[in-house]
């Protein structure tokens, strides 16, 4: 399988030289970063290339790496239901940087790249309607970013004199109990209560 | 758009008369957000041109409870009862997917026994989805006995679900590295049991619906997708099948142990809300073979043995803890720092009842997951319902919406 893969990597890397920065293979997967320019193209070629035929979108994401200077990488999983393989691809943009919509070539990335653009922040150009899709009516921020926390800054609630919903700021009545547990000895990047002094 | 004055053209080259004086618009609906057909909260904004359908717009999130952003706050072995959460229908399937994801990142090979109880209950899970899917199906276009017949055989199930692993939706059942318990053999004879009695349910099921002329005529023609639209919509599972493509990731892509299993895989030819319903019965016959295949190979002598790949990813046997300091260490480790997973990216995909259910995982090292996205095959199937349901009348939305298989626990997530 993974022989396979290398085979194909070879290829696109081979017809592909300008979008192909690396490939790799791990796990059983092949991977394939590009630089986010020519992104609608390769993806074009690799629905369209008969080594290739990833005919069906999978999947797009993106994962957020605050403080690398290309801060997102916006992930694609492709199938091909012909050739029976898949493939990820990885584009690096920039916080102020936009990546081009996928959408002409298929279809199906429309609601992705609306959920990436609610989740992260990442604005793709071209998409036709590019609301917010899971989050509130009216919601602020981008709840997938590494700096946005987990309790979110609003906290929604009826309200029995009004008789409405009312949005407040969120008040935590303890601490959000956030344990890692990770061992002292390897991992922990906190100092011990009590080991202050030593440090 | 709302509000618009209109004035259409027809075939023959007429137009809408107008007097000056009249005023014809399109009229906007909210379907849902608290529609029984709606199958959850769905909020769906349809343009209607008297009885058809013009657009329609999905408005999805509103079961939204942020589960990736929750994952990366917590170790792996928390996470895995929020698989549960998502297809609440078929829960056992969603854990399978996070669990391959996990194996594959730290190399872990499972027991035999264990990979068999996975088979066997991710057909259990098929069951119980397409069950519930089929009979709701049939509900949302006015039958409303199918149902009643379809819930009694889920709750058999649900009490197998209860009896593997004590809880009869919410099960996390499956663990990394093996499933949490082994399975008493009166349990396996009473699943044999019920497999056996199973099939005359479904022929019932059949009687009831298949040459019904009022289920035909509200689902024959209705919801018409081809090969080309499913690939360019990214469908899975049943919605592709029911196009007349045999794509099963069991088959093509096969993972835990199916490639020993004898069975078929149904194929539509018309790609309608019919042909769809009866690829799905069709599966249900199908995934009984597997589970009754899946009891006689648990039989056997030599797939008797542990359920869990001893080792980091999982607990001490219990008998160890009791003599062994440092199994008790490990027994503690696990469940408060949890276990690290080597760094990389990987996307593990299974064949759920809905279609394909993958979990995309970024380990970053440590003991959480540093992104997991999960990707939901009805989440697809929603997005195409504007290409699906133009052209169709009101009262085909709620057929079309059914033929999807649309839950929104994981649509939403």
């Amino acid at each position: 399988m993974s022989e396979a893969l290398k085979e194909l990597a070879a290829t696109i890397e081979l017809k592909r030289p300008d979008d192909v920065l690396s490939t790799e293979v791990a796990f059983g997967e092949l991977t394939v970063r590009v630089t986010p320019t020519g992104i609608v193209d390769f993806v074009d070629f690799l629905k369209t290339d008969g080594a290739c035929k990833f005919s069906t979108l999978v999947d797009i994401t993106a994962v957020d790496h605050p403080t690398r200077d290309q801060r997102f990488d916006v992930v694609y999983h492709f199938l091909s239901m012909y050739q029976n393989h898949r493939i990820r691809v990885v584009a690096a943009v920039r916080e102020d940087e936009t990546i081009a919509s996928i959408l002409p070539v298929h279809p199906s990335a429309g609601w992705f790249e609306r959920e990436v653009f609610d989740m992260f922040g990442i604005i793709f150009t071209g998409h036709p309607d590019l609301r917010r899709l899971l989050t509130d009516y009216g919601f602020r921020g981008h709840p997938l970013r590494k700096d946005f926390p987990a309790t979110g800054y609003t906290e929604v609630r009826y309200d029995e004199e009004l008789k409405r919903v009312v949005y407040e700021p969120v008040s935590l009545v303890q601490e959000y109990r956030q344990f890692d547990n990770l061992s002292p000895w390897e991992g922990a990047k906190y100092i011990l209560p009590g080991d202050e002094k030593g440090a | 758009m709302d509000g618009d004055i209109r004035q259409n053209t027809y075939d023959d080259g007429s137009r809408d008369a107008t007097d000056g004086e009249q005023k014809i618009r399109n009229f906007n609906i909210n379907f849902g957000p608290q529609h029984p057909a709606a199958h959850g909260v769905l909020r769906m904004v349809l343009e209607l041109d008297g009885e058809i359908v013009e657009r329609a717009d999905p408005h999805i999130g509103l079961l939204h409870r942020g589960t990736e952003k929750l994952m990366e706050n917590r170790t792996y072995l928390q996470n895995l009862p929020y698989l549960d959460r998502l297809d609440y229908v078929a829960p056992m399937n969603q854990e399978h997917a996070w669990c391959l994801a996990i194996e594959r990142l730290a190399g872990v090979e499972i027991p035999r026994r264990a990979s068999l109880i996975r088979v066997l209950y991710s057909e259990i899970g098929r069951v119980l989805n397409h069950l519930l899917n089929t009979t709701t199906g049939a509900m949302d276009v006015g039958a409303l006995t199918p149902p009643l017949w379809g819930f009694e055989e889920r709750e058999k199930l649900m009490i197998f679900y209860e009896r593997a692993c004590g809880a009869r939706l919410h099960s996390a059942y499956f663990r990394p590295g093996g499933v949490h318990q082994d399975l008493p053999p009166e349990l396996l004879d009473d699943i044999e049991e019920w497999a056996d009695h199973f099939p005359k349910v479904l022929d019932d099921i059949h009687y009831l619906l298949s040459d019904n002329r009022i289920f035909k005529q509200r689902t024959v023609d209705i919801g018409l997708i081809n090969e080309q639209e499913a690939l360019d919509w990214g469908f899975s599972g049943v919605m592709v099948r029911g196009s007349g493509m045999a794509w099963d990731l069991r088959r093509s892509q096969p993972y835990e142990c199916y490639n020993e299993f004898d069975f078929q895989i149904p194929v539509g030819t018309n790609g309608d809300c019919f042909d769809r319903y009866m690829c799905r019965m069709q599966e249900m016959y199908e995934s009984t073979k597997i589970i009754k295949q899946a009891i006689a190979k648990l039989r056997e002598p030599e797939n008797q043995g542990d359920v869990l790949a001893r080792g980091k990813l999982t607990p001490p046997k219990r008998g160890d803890m009791k003599t062994s300091m440092e199994a008790l260490i490990h027994h503690f480790k696990l469940y408060t720092e949890g276990f690290k997973l080597p760094e990389g990216e990987v996307y593990a995909a299974v064949e759920a009842p809905k279609g394909e259910f993958g979990v995309y995982l970024y380990s970053d090292g440590s003991n959480k997951p540093y992104r997991a996205k999960l990707r939901a095959p009805g989440y697809l199937h929603l997005q195409a319902m504007d290409y699906m349901a133009k052209g169709h009348q009101l009262a085909d939305v709620s057929a079309i919406i059914a033929t999807m298989d649309i839950v929104f626990g994981e649509v939403d997530r």
